[in-house]
């Protein structure tokens, strides 16, 4: 495979691969890494694939474990502190600019979500993926997606209406 | 499109039975102005998912350099070694085929000029023959 034909055939997915590393890693830096990495990976396998029947649902799934992995070791590691100071800051800084910005408090609540749900989230109502598509980059049977999508949903709905009381009050 | 139909939608959305279709569908509604007031809630939630489609990787990936240097290095390494090796061998066969020749050119060298010294001892030989004539003619 050449260049060219590699860079067309990730084209129509490369986006997908940074917002869904974007939305579990927060950080955009760290996002770009993740998947500059996940496409190297990718051109690494060139050859093989070729022969991959659904090339785009391989490149969700090594972002999502890359991803995964990255958080892992930060958990362990003491790099969660350098993160945590950072967004904090950030937070801070937009929750007294923007308090009522409902929009960045869907963000911020998404931010609450358990990763597994994230991923549901990102790739149902940001992506527009059907069930199966899903199934195939979270490895769970649909109707276990359709309960956390729900759930997931709900609990923004919730929280939403959670803030929206609390700012007429 | 009518606001009971959105409603209905609205409800399966929150239970994750809408199609994709039909989220599209949501998602067209309330990205317009005009939505109806108790619905206005859930705005920010689409707004946001709408925002998030937007975002977009703009960073070049450098695709090159990942060939595969290491494996040629290794290839060229070893073949370096294995002619190196041979080179020597060659070279150390050389050295005692040289040393050989040198020793038998030496030995050679040791057999002629003893075999000239050994040819001058068969004149002893004429004394013996002499002394015997002597002892002979005497016992007679």
């Amino acid at each position: 495979m050449k260049q060219a034909d590699f860079l067309q055939m990730i084209m129509p997915f490369k986006d997908k691969l940074y917002r869904l590393a974007k939305r579990l890693l927060v950080s955009s830096e760290e996002a770009e890494d993740a998947t500059q990495e996940v496409l190297l990976r990718l051109w690494s396998k060139k050859n093989k694939v070729g022969t991959y029947s659904n090339v785009e649902a391989f490149a969700m799934t090594m972002t999502k474990n890359y991803c995964l992995d990255k958080l892992k070791s930060k958990q362990s590691g003491n790099l969660k502190l350098v993160h945590s100071n950072y967004k904090d800051e950030h937070t801070s800084l937009q929750r007294e600019v923007e308090l009522k910005d409902s929009v960045s408090f869907v963000h911020e609540i998404m931010e609450e979500l358990p990763e597994q749900q994230k991923i549901i989230i990102q790739l149902r109502d940001v992506e527009q993926y059907d069930f199966d598509e899903i199934a195939k980059v979270v490895n769970m049977n649909p109707t276990a997606i359709r309960v956390a999508l729900s759930r997931a949903r709900k609990y923004i709905r919730q929280e939403l209406i959670k803030k929206h009381n609390y700012g007429v009050s | 499109m009518e606001l009971a139909n959105i409603e209905k939608l609205v409800e399966k959305y929150f239970e994750a039975e809408t199609s994709v279709q039909e989220e599209q569908k949501l998602h067209a509604y309330f990205s317009q102005q005009n939505v109806a007031p108790h619905l206005e809630e859930y705005k920010p939630m689409f707004q946001h998912f709408s925002n998030l489609r937007e975002e977009q990787f703009t960073r070049n990936v450098p695709l090159q350099p990942r060939k595969n240097y290491l494996k040629w290095i290794s290839v060229a390494a070893v073949f370096v070694l294995t002619t190196g090796l041979f080179v020597n061998k060659w070279h150390k066969q050389r050295q005692v085929d040289k040393a050989f020749e040198d020793f038998k050119m030496t030995m050679s060298l040791v057999s002629e000029s003893f075999n000239t010294g050994a040819s001058h001892i068969n004149h002893l030989a004429q004394f013996e023959e002499t002394t015997n004539k002597i002892f002979i003619t005497e016992n007679n």
